[in-house]
């Protein structure tokens, strides 16, 4: 047992974190800065942080992920980190070349209370700053919120980066959320064949998710550009998906340019690509092709078909807010029984929204929010489930346990595939109906006797 | 085998140095120009480089944080201590079995608890008010939880500026629970340089609170210590079993599939064998001074490595029992190897390498390297001191700057009972007059070839231009490095994790080396770059219909 200290017995605990289920604020800020064209991350504090952040986005995109770091030793912690950022981005602007410089902080500068507005302000007053560059920056100390809240706080930080000059543009902003390059380029397939001129930020499609050709390009040709960036202002509306992941943005350029924001569940499974596609369609005034339409009942096809083994299976859920609540309307969707779900990411609304989706749900649910895989794992041992649904970390308690796990979530670490094939949408959809049905499968016929294993469906 | 690899045209380093350089504004190409040498290292003179310095802020780095090197690298194999981190959730959960530390904890009842994750995760609150009570809190929840017979607690950035005394909280709740040894590390990340510091202020406080609390005596004839060994993809197993293989017995591994239980008796052994002396050589200054056991540098990478190392462990016992053991195990374990190494050799030679690895590794895999018939064309540490590159001698010439000066040196003394020289002075005197030497180990810069290039601290950027202009076989680093060099299509051997292969110490390491060198160097996928289309020129008019 690879877990072998796990007690059944639940028992409070208030001060002790055991397998976290959220990571720190930065390691989010640097994920989605990567989605602005030619920008290079930065990460304001030691050294350590960056090298995790980046690792760990490495691991789990299997990309290069490019980022600096002002390098604080104990000098810079005393006297403050201005010195250091100020050197950190004449250094980048001139061994780089970014186009953007995103900075975020850290637990260490914030503590220390390094004010970036007004580091950025003195950079570009000392020329450090060449014409048509750009340094946004992100406050995101590690002791509030997690990964996702930093993931917001730097999306919000490109939304404010908006002007508006009055002319509209014609477009939607579209804010994705934390989700996979290839879920990004998806959502730009399916706008697209709406018919939505559309700005789409973050966008790490293309970035994250490269070709291997001979040469690396620090900057690859994907993400949103300042320009549109900045004519985000002119938009004629925001559709932000995820309350967690992208609402701020939407909030704040609505309050900035009056750029009116709708609030959407990320679309994950049916009902929730049924909403997104609804609102592109009525925000733009457009008319749904058929195609979308084909896509959509060749998910509803699968779900029928395969309904038999869906039907009543209880599933642990793990991951983020976001994704969490449209996967657990999903799993409903089907007859599925989410019965335990949790995030670590804190927030009183999540415990209420997945009680509202499972309401009808012949099960109890367990919900936590601020929760951690321990007690998840807990859980289980007093309730065991058919699925658990996860990030990587998720195999241990697998393995002991001996339930199926489909890998799902951030951060995957030893699988591949998810930076390529998405799960947003019909066709996402589709291809987490194969996950689900791959293990649930497979785990019956492992599970066969002799004279029940069968060949046929 | 078809790859596009262009070689270019031969490069004097000194033009690649001034290549490298060429970017940077003045003040970092200074300070960088000291960190890159071109080796001309003759008989009895080695260059001077400059290392353990800062890395300047907004470059690129390969380097990681004290924490990581405390936490992570040094506590982070030993399976039955509870490892708490006090800060914000990100440091723990990035430090949570990312480093391939293997461990067996197959024994009945054995406790292991590097699978778990502990973090306070502080909030804004405990930053504000102070995070004493919210710790001493969790290593009650743990106790009661688990019940281990050690808890470990990490201090991240904000620990240190919030002012938290650490020690004093596990010093008190070492007395309040009574059975279990609490005790705290003050590795904040930003002291020190790199990880560097993370594995000093370890090692002191294992020292301090572990070693020597169990003093039940320990079987075996030749008891050593292995210091500096992680056991990475299994490497400290390989080494244990040939060791077992002699008669020789590890009372302790310094920290790769280590137990508290063998620090507690690390003082019972008769030497300390040393492999990374970088992260760990004063353990075994401490044990000498301590105890009376004397220290000797030995490396477990590449087999005629292994079989030196251990041929110099017999010396040392100077048992011709022991000797004609190892002799023995030396001679039915080299077949194999050998075999393996003849058969990849007409694939191997001549090809070249890079390494920008740890603190020792960068070093040692060049053995096993030339084992292959390869050539390493540039190499360098990511945490390194000077004498890494240097050797041992140079230490009393090393400054002490601000920032090693914040790392703690503990000053040691002889045990007033438990002190006692494994060997009179005499017979310490006859090993060295043998040629056998003590508390020494030799720099990577002797080790080099004439004209090649030693760079400290690498980064992305260095990294690119080297690849770039002279085309390496394949180059060695860590996970961060890994897929910009594949972008350039050069294979990227990770020497920190394996690519989750090994283990590559020791005689069986050595055979699973070569054949996964083999695998990327001759691998038909780096052909594949360019689609046919890509390769002939831009056509005007179509000719294949005839």
């Amino acid at each position: 047992m690879l877990l072998r200290h796990t007690p059944d017995t639940i028992s409070e605990r208030s001060a002790l974190v055991v397998n976290p289920a959220k990571t720190c604020q930065p390691i989010g800020a640097m994920y989605a800065a990567l989605g602005i064209h030619g920008c290079l991350p930065h990460s304001h504090g030691s050294q350590g942080c960056c090298a995790y952040h980046r690792s760990t986005l490495t691991r789990h995109y299997k990309e290069p992920i490019s980022a600096a770091t002002s390098s604080f030793t104990e000098g810079a912690s005393v006297f403050g980190g201005q010195a250091n950022l100020l050197q950190a981005i004449d250094n980048i602007f001139t061994v780089y070349e970014p186009e953007v410089i995103a900075v975020h902080t850290t637990c260490l500068s914030e503590t220390i209370g390094d004010d970036l507005n007004q580091i950025r302000d003195k950079a570009e007053k000392e020329g450090k700053i060449p014409e048509g560059k750009h340094v946004i920056g992100a406050s995101t100390p590690s002791y509030v919120g997690s990964h996702v809240t930093g993931f917001s706080n730097m999306v919000k930080a490109m939304a404010l980066a908006a002007e508006k000059t009055g002319r509209k543009n014609g477009k939607i902003n579209i804010i994705p959320g934390w989700v996979e390059p290839a879920d990004m380029e998806e959502i730009k397939r399916l706008a697209a064949m709406v018919g939505v001129e559309f700005i789409l930020f973050p966008d790490t499609s293309g970035v994250l998710n490269g070709p291997l050709s001979g040469e690396y390009h620090m900057f690859p040709e994907g993400g949103v550009t300042m320009k549109e960036l900045r004519s985000a202002g002119d938009s004629m509306g925001t559709l932000a998906l995820g309350e967690w992941c992208s609402a701020d943005a939407a909030r704040a350029l609505d309050s900035a340019h009056k750029v009116p924001c709708r609030v959407l569940d990320m679309p994950f499974g049916l009902q929730a690509t049924d909403r997104f596609i609804d609102a592109l369609r009525t925000v733009a005034g457009v008319s749904v092709p058929e195609e979308i339409a084909h896509e959509r009942g060749q998910l509803v096809d699968m779900m029928s078909d395969m309904h038999q083994y869906f039907y009543h299976k209880k599933v642990a859920l793990v991951g983020d807010p976001d994704q969490l609540i449209a996967m657990t309307e999903f799993l409903v969707s089907i007859d599925m029984c989410p019965v335990h779900v949790v995030t670590g990411t804190p927030g009183k609304r999540f415990e209420k929204r997945i009680r509202e989706i499972t309401a009808d749900m012949p099960f109890e649910v367990n919900v936590r929010a601020a929760g951690d895989m321990f007690l998840l794992h807990q859980w289980i041992k007093n309730e065991p489930v058919d699925l658990i649904m996860g990030n990587t970390y998720c195999k241990y308690i697998a393995r002991d346990e001996d339930i199926p796990l489909v890998r799902w979530g951030f951060p995957i670490l030893d699988r591949v595939g998810h930076q390529y094939f998405p799960t947003v949408g019909y066709k996402g959809g589709l291809r987490l109906l194969e996950k689900i049905l791959g293990v649930l499968l497979d785990r019956k016929d492992r599970d066969a006797s002799e004279e029940s294993f069968e060949l046929v469906l | 085998m078809a790859t596009l690899k262009k070689k270019m045209v031969q490069w004097d380093p000194t033009d690649i140095k001034e290549e490298l350089l060429r970017k940077y504004p003045p003040k970092v190409a200074r300070k960088r120009a000291k960190q890159i040498l071109i080796n001309e290292a003759q008989e009895n003179e080695t260059p001077e480089i400059s290392a353990n310095v800062r890395t300047v802020p907004g470059i690129i780095t390969m380097r990681g944080c004290t924490y990581a090197g405390c936490k992570g690298v040094i506590l982070g194999p030993t399976r039955d201590i509870v490892n708490i981190t006090h800060g914000p959730i990100g440091c723990g959960f990035y430090s949570w079995l990312t480093r391939r530390n293997q461990t067996d904890a197959s024994a009945e009842g054995a406790d292991n608890y590097m699978p778990y994750c502990f973090s306070t995760d502080m909030h804004d609150e405990d930053i504000i008010f102070g995070g004493e009570k919210k710790l001493a809190k969790a290593i009650q929840e743990a106790y009661d939880t688990f019940h281990p017979k050690a808890i470990a607690i990490f201090a991240t950035c904000p620990v240190g500026l919030i002012g938290d005394d650490i020690h004093a909280v596990a010093k008190k709740m070492r007395e309040k629970l009574g059975d279990c040894n609490v005790f705290a590390f003050s590795c904040e990340g930003y002291k020190g340089v790199s990880q560097s510091a993370g594995h000093h202020i370890a090692n002191n406080q294992i020292f301090r609170h572990v070693v020597g609390e169990n003093d039940a005596e320990k079987p075996g004839e030749y008891k050593i210590n292995l210091l500096g060994e992680y056991n990475i993809g299994g490497d400290g197993f390989e080494i244990d079993r040939i060791l077992n293989k002699c008669g020789i017995t590890n009372i302790a591994t310094f920290s790769g599939n280590s137990s508290y239980d063998q620090f507690a008796s690390a003082h019972k052994a008769d030497l300390n064998t040393v492999m990374c002396h970088r992260s760990i050589n004063y353990v075994a200054d401490m044990l000498e001074t301590k105890y009376g056991i004397p220290w000797i540098k030995v490396n477990f990478i590449g087999a005629e490595a292994t079989a030196k190392s251990l041929r110099k462990i017999a010396q040392y016992f100077g048992d011709k029992k022991l000797i004609d053991r190892v002799e023995a195990v030396i001679a039915e374990e080299m077949p194999a190897v050998q075999a393996v190494a003849a058969e990849v050799r007409p694939r191997t030679e001549g090809k070249t390498a890079m390494l920008f690895v740890g603190g020792s590794r960068a070093h040692h895999y060049q053995e096993l390297f030339g084992e292959m018939g390869m050539k390493t064309l540039s190499a360098g540490y990511e945490f390194a001191h000077r004498d890494d590159y240097e050797g041992r001698e140079v230490i009393p010439n090393l400054k002490v700057d601000a920032d090693s000066r914040n790392i703690e040196e503990i000053e040691v003394e002889a045990d007033e009972t438990r002190y006692s020289p494994r060997k009179s002075s005499e017979e310490m005197q006859k090993l060295e007059d043998a040629g056998f030497r003590f508390k020494h180990y030799d720099g990577m810069i002797p080790d080099m070839d004439k004209g090649t290039l030693i760079i400290d601290d690498l980064n992305q950027y260095e990294a690119e231009k080297l690849v770039e202009i002279l085309k390496p076989d394949v180059f060695c680093a860590g996970i961060k490095e890994k897929f910009s060099i594949q972008k350039l299509g050069v294979p990227m051997k990770q020497l920190h994790s394996y690519d989750s292969g090994g283990p590559y110490a020791g005689f069986r390491g050595a055979v699973n080396f070569y054949r996964e060198i083999d695998r990327l160097v001759n691998s038909r996928i780096w052909g594949y770059m360019k689609a046919p289309w890509q390769e002939t020129p831009e056509l005007s008019a179509t000719y294949v219909w005839e």
